[in-house]
């Protein structure tokens, strides 16, 4: 069984570093395989001059041919298995919106009826997101910031490391057309339109379709276009590491306290200064505008930061 | 309504198998692109134009970017790129 597998393991590490004879003799030598055809196979392998001995080459080739076609009809039958499952799965899911849905219960209940009333958002999705699960969000803050913190880990490029850096900023815009005509007219038109409705997104988050996670993510891809069109040169007067570390760290720390606030007077029922507005205009709907701000700013600072990171190992 | 619907979802089963099967890396990123996009319509069909919004700007716009730039680094585009304009010099 073992040495089937390191068999199996030969064959597929065999392009990088090919077996020599004596190798490729303990490997096979246990596999009981001798059958008359084997003077056929040997013709077919006579120009293969990289390993000399023609029989062990045989047998290997045999072995690695039964593990091959062993290997592919288990993986059809693995496929065929997983899409029968799912299927049988999918003609179980209810209707979409019917009424015998399990999510149709007392919680959807009240998130439609209360939900204006209690949270003030005219927008039902950004009244749960950003006030019943408003925990929810701040994690999910927390999770894009960890990564843009492992990505910074990883790929970032230290300070003193001189030699590298200045390889990345020649090797960056080696294929790229530096200051390319069409790209930067089209940036300079789409741009600002870009930011101006990622903005309109991000305060529109409350009263219709939008919020701070696409709004961010809308702004952020602005800045990418931005970037790629003018080159970092221009990108560095606004935004740098530490734009990126400032901004973030503001954001993040004032979903938590504010949140803290709410939940703190709410769970002690103290009174609270945050109201709810009145529905449908501009400054309503209590803490969801501001978190709804504070969201977009990291998404955004995320999205940018993972382009710079990726491209240059640095902001 | 219901037959633009049932036209986007067999796009989309195409473009998943489409992806699978495709050699060539930039194409299966574009493929990845015209699936996202065709999510958005999708999302626009099933009433949630929140998830429309997010999906046209991260999964067509954002994580395609990022595997452009992972496929530049490991120099797949520029390989393909460079038979036709000969820009690098490695």
């Amino acid at each position: 069984m073992s040495n089937r597998f390191r068999v199996l393991r030969a064959f597929f590490t065999e392009s990088e570093s090919p077996l020599d004879t004596d190798q490729i003799r303990t490997l096979t030598g246990s596999v009981p395989d001798n059958r008359p055809g084997d003077a056929d196979m040997l013709v077919t392998h006579e120009n293969n001059i990289r390993w000399s001995g023609r029989n062990l080459d045989n047998r290997f080739e045999k072995s690695k041919k039964r593990i091959t076609a062993v290997y592919r009809v288990f993986s059809v039958l693995a496929a065929v298995m997983i899409i029968a499952v799912l299927l049988f799965t999918v003609t179980d899911l209810p209707s979409f919106g019917g009424v015998e849905k399990p999510t149709q219960n007392e919680v959807q209940q009240r998130y439609l009826e209360k939900g204006l009333e209690e949270g003030g958002a005219t927008n039902l999705v950004a009244n749960m997101i950003l006030d019943y699960r408003a925990f929810d969000t701040l994690g999910e803050s927390n999770v894009l910031f960890m990564a843009v913190c492992t990505v910074i880990l990883l790929l970032r490029i230290s300070q003193g490391d001189t030699d590298r850096r200045l390889r990345e900023e020649n090797d960056d815009r080696h294929f790229e057309p530096k200051n390319d005509l069409i790209l930067q007219t089209g940036a300079r038109v789409l741009v600002p339109v870009i930011q101006l409705f990622g903005i309109y997104v991000i305060l529109n988050g409350h009263l219709g379709p939008g919020g701070g996670f696409s709004g961010g993510a809308i702004m952020g891809a602005g800045l990418i276009l931005y970037l790629s069109a003018f080159g970092f040169a221009r990108t560095e007067r606004f935004f740098t590491f530490r734009t990126f570390k400032t901004v973030s760290f503001t954001a993040l720390s004032f979903y938590a306290l504010s949140k803290a606030y709410s939940f703190f007077t709410g769970a002690n029922h103290l009174p609270s200064v945050i109201t709810t507005g009145t529905p449908g205009a501009i400054l309503s709907a209590g803490l969801i505008l501001p978190l709804n701000i504070a969201v977009g700013l990291v998404v955004c600072c995320t999205m940018y930061a993972f382009y710079t990171l990726f491209r240059k190992g640095d902001m | 309504m219901n037959l633009f619907l049932l036209l986007l979802l067999l796009i989309l089963i195409f473009n998943a198998i489409a992806v699978v099967l495709t050699k060539n890396l930039l194409a299966t990123c574009l493929i990845f692109m015209a699936q996202s996009t065709v999510m958005v319509l999708v999302w626009i069909l099933l009433e949630s134009p929140d998830l429309a919004i997010t999906e046209a700007a991260v999964g067509a716009g954002v994580s395609s970017l990022l595997m452009f730039i992972t496929l530049k680094k490991i120099h797949v585009i520029d390989e393909e790129a460079g038979k036709g304009g000969g820009n690098h010099n490695e």
